[in-house]
């Protein structure tokens, strides 16, 4: 990926707008140098604050029982497995960039996979507190692991939920190490050029002592690609099974086998979304745009035309399905998903999900930054709306006598806002205190980075 | 240089140490937390010292005759001091060990004896389901007619019911021979317990409402 510097400047779209190594360097590392400024610092507390209502609603929640969220018969399950559902979607945008892209080859990645990357590892951890906090008797929550004891307990291989377990652990600890195997080249920039003791001394322990030498290149790339080779199966992987959590039952509506592939579309959707709302406030307040250029922008917006459109496409399928099995249960989940008493959340989720993304045919649309901004707020919430719908088909189950209305309570909504807080204060020292950009990577595919630079095409004979 | 150059042995030695630990951390929690090793073996001081071995050892004396309720009851039940009164308003009389009985008995007191064997209440276990199908006190309480002061016999862990509801035949038995604890099958202890099973319709079940209900 840096090394490989064999394209035609000419030919192909210029993804760094400077020929200078060190305005690179500098772009990326100066951030982490200064000292923090000041709508950074009210950001971090904000986002503390919020962290700080999420640690409380989690404490009380324990206190109390799971009797404080809204979840009851027939709705036995919320808000929590709708965020959960929605943040490690999120995620799998990252690693989509990270792993599928590089395999790829598509260059363009460097300007966004490090941002992406660091989304992924916080967005799986935002997930990954509500299946925690969820357990009605959070002090037997080992039992989620197949872990040896007295009382003969195994958690139920055959079950969805277990694989989920172990889907969402492999996922985060394969991510972790992709980011931090990524991040090591450039840490060592980061100690080269500190200049206090503590900074040179922590940066040290964390680049492992690299060089840079041709031995450290070879053993990095050889790495980085088997650990793209081992993430790339998981970005379908663990949508697939978050997607059993409801396919495997025998719910109808849920009870589909369109759920796999439907849900790995909507999370990568999902994840583009969030990669750029990100991404455009970063460029703008960090002056990336040299890096981060139209070109990227422009690419992903195609990304989300590509995945909404196979969203689009699995709604549609749903509902003809539906109506084609001839099930009655089944068509009468769709017609009260549409016009039930929730039909207000299954045209929230239409209008973002389907039509939003459709104006990404148009240039224009693609290449406006207010306007593709807008687009990625409409998806994010489109997307969490489509986990509500999914979720809230529950409230008119088997027995009509115990239909119910299911409303969240403040607890429910305090602890998803509160999740905001953990995402925003993780990033945020990502972005201050890591390189927000992968230096080496986006030196590599610099046009002077290619060993032909400069060579009058067609004229010097190879 | 920052660091010297041993520091380059610390990521493996952290993950190998890291391995070990959360092994041994399992380990210590699933061996010596265990009702086997923490339970197994409880003998508290009761407030009278009542020998077993004497009574249902050397002088013979049927468990029901004290545990009456056993074949009738979820609990096989603490014998009333009325129960110790039959023999002791005559046998004994003078021993220091009777006076406190009888003070008990005289006083409409009863004594305290100290319970041994606990189950959580979340747990639903009957004797009388258990000692019905040819299951003998042994099983669980193990040879109590050689125990002078009782202790726990078996750790009564989950996973210890589920070993015997899993594969019952070697432990069933013969009703008449149920609180015969010194008896052993002549022939292979599987085989004898098949035979009753079929005969008293043993159907062990694991499902989590068998005992969670």
């Amino acid at each position: 990926m840096i090394i490989h510097s064999d394209f035609d400047p000419t030919k192909r779209p210029v993804l760094v707008e400077t020929e200078d190594f060190h305005e690179v360097t500098d772009v990326i590392t100066l951030p982490a140098e200064a000292k923090p400024t000041f709508p950074w610092v009210l950001l971090l507390l904000g986002s503390l604050s919020l962290l700080s209502v999420m640690v409380g609603m989690i404490g009380y929640l324990f206190w109390e029982g799971t009797g404080v969220w809204g979840v009851n018969i027939p709705v036995g399950w919320g808000w929590a497995i709708v965020n959960f559902v929605w943040w490690i979607g999120i995620g799998h945008a990252g690693t989509l960039i990270s792993a599928i892209l590089f395999l790829f080859r598509q260059k363009w990645r460097t300007a966004i996979n490090r941002f992406s990357e660091a989304m992924t590892i916080f967005a799986v951890m935002c997930a990954g507190v509500f299946p925690a906090i969820h357990v009605g008797r959070i002090w037997v929550i080992y039992f989620v692991f197949p872990i040896p004891n007295s009382m003969g307990v195994w958690p139920n291989f055959r079950s969805p939920l277990l694989w989920d377990v172990f889907a969402v652990s492999t996922y985060f600890t394969v991510s972790v190490l992709f980011w931090y195997m990524g991040l090591i080249p450039d840490l060592a920039t980061f100690r080269d050029r500190a200049t206090t003791k503590v900074r040179k001394f922590v940066l040290a322990v964390f680049a492992l002592g690299w060089r840079g030498s041709a031995r450290h290149w070879q053993n990095y790339e050889r790495s980085y690609l088997i650990l793209a080779a081992i993430s790339t199966p998981l970005v379908l992987s663990v949508h697939s099974i978050v997607s059993f959590d409801f396919a495997v039952s025998k719910v109808p509506g849920w009870h589909t086998t369109i759920f796999p592939p439907y849900f790995v579309a909507g999370a990568v959707f999902s994840g583009f979304a969030l990669v750029e709302t990100l991404l455009l406030i970063a460029r703008k307040v960090y002056g990336l745009e040299k890096v981060v250029r139209m070109h990227h922008l422009d690419n992903m917006n195609k990304f989300m035309l590509l995945t909404g459109s196979l969203v689009g496409y699995a709604y549609f399928m749903e509902i003809f399905i539906a109506y084609y099995s001839g099930n009655i249960y089944e068509r009468y989940a769709f017609y009260n998903r549409a016009l039930g008493e929730y039909w207000w959340s299954y045209w929230i989720m239409i209008s973002c999900n389907v039509i939003s993304p459709q104006f990404f045919w148009f240039k224009w649309c693609r290449q406006n930054i207010p306007f593709m901004f807008i687009i990625t707020i409409f998806i994010n919430i489109g997307m969490w709306f489509e986990r509500f719908v999914i979720v809230i088909t529950l409230h008119a189950d088997f027995l009509p006598s115990s239909w119910g209305y299911y409303r969240p309570t403040w607890v429910d909504i305090w602890t998803y806002v509160g999740t905001f807080g953990l995402f925003g204060t993780f990033f945020l020292l990502f972005l201050k205190y890591l390189p927000q950009l992968a230096i080496a990577e986006v030196k590599g595919v610099m046009p002077v980075a290619s060993p032909h630079h400069g060579e009058h095409h067609g004229a010097g004979g190879h | 240089m920052v660091f010297p150059k041993w520091t380059n042995k610390i990521p493996a030695i952290a993950a190998v140490s890291a391995f070990i630990i959360l092994n041994a951390l399992i380990f210590v929690f699933w061996y010596w937390f265990s009702p086997k090793h923490l339970n197994v073996g409880y003998m508290p001081e009761q407030p009278v010292h009542y020998s077993h071995k004497l009574h249902a050892g050397t002088m013979g004396i049927d468990c029901r005759y004290c545990h009456f309720n056993v074949e009738r009851g979820s609990f096989a039940g603490v014998p009333p001091t009325e129960v110790c009164m039959n023999c002791h308003t005559t046998v004994k009389t003078s021993s220091p060990e009777i006076v406190k009985v009888r003070e008990a008995f005289a006083t409409g007191t009863p004594i305290k004896w100290v319970r041994i064997h606990k189950l959580p209440e979340f747990a639903y276990f009957n004797h009388s389901a258990h000692v019905n199908k040819g299951v003998s006190c042994v099983e669980c309480h193990g040879r109590i007619d050689q125990m002078d002061v009782v202790r726990e016999f078996a750790p009564l862990s989950m996973s210890w019911c589920l070993d015997c509801h899993r594969a019952p035949a070697s432990h069933i038995r013969d009703r008449k021979l149920i609180t015969n604890l010194a008896w052993h099958p002549d022939g292979d202890a599987v085989e004898n317990g098949l035979k009753f099973m079929e005969k008293y319709h043993v159907n062990t079940r694991t499902d989590c409402n068998t005992c969670h209900r």
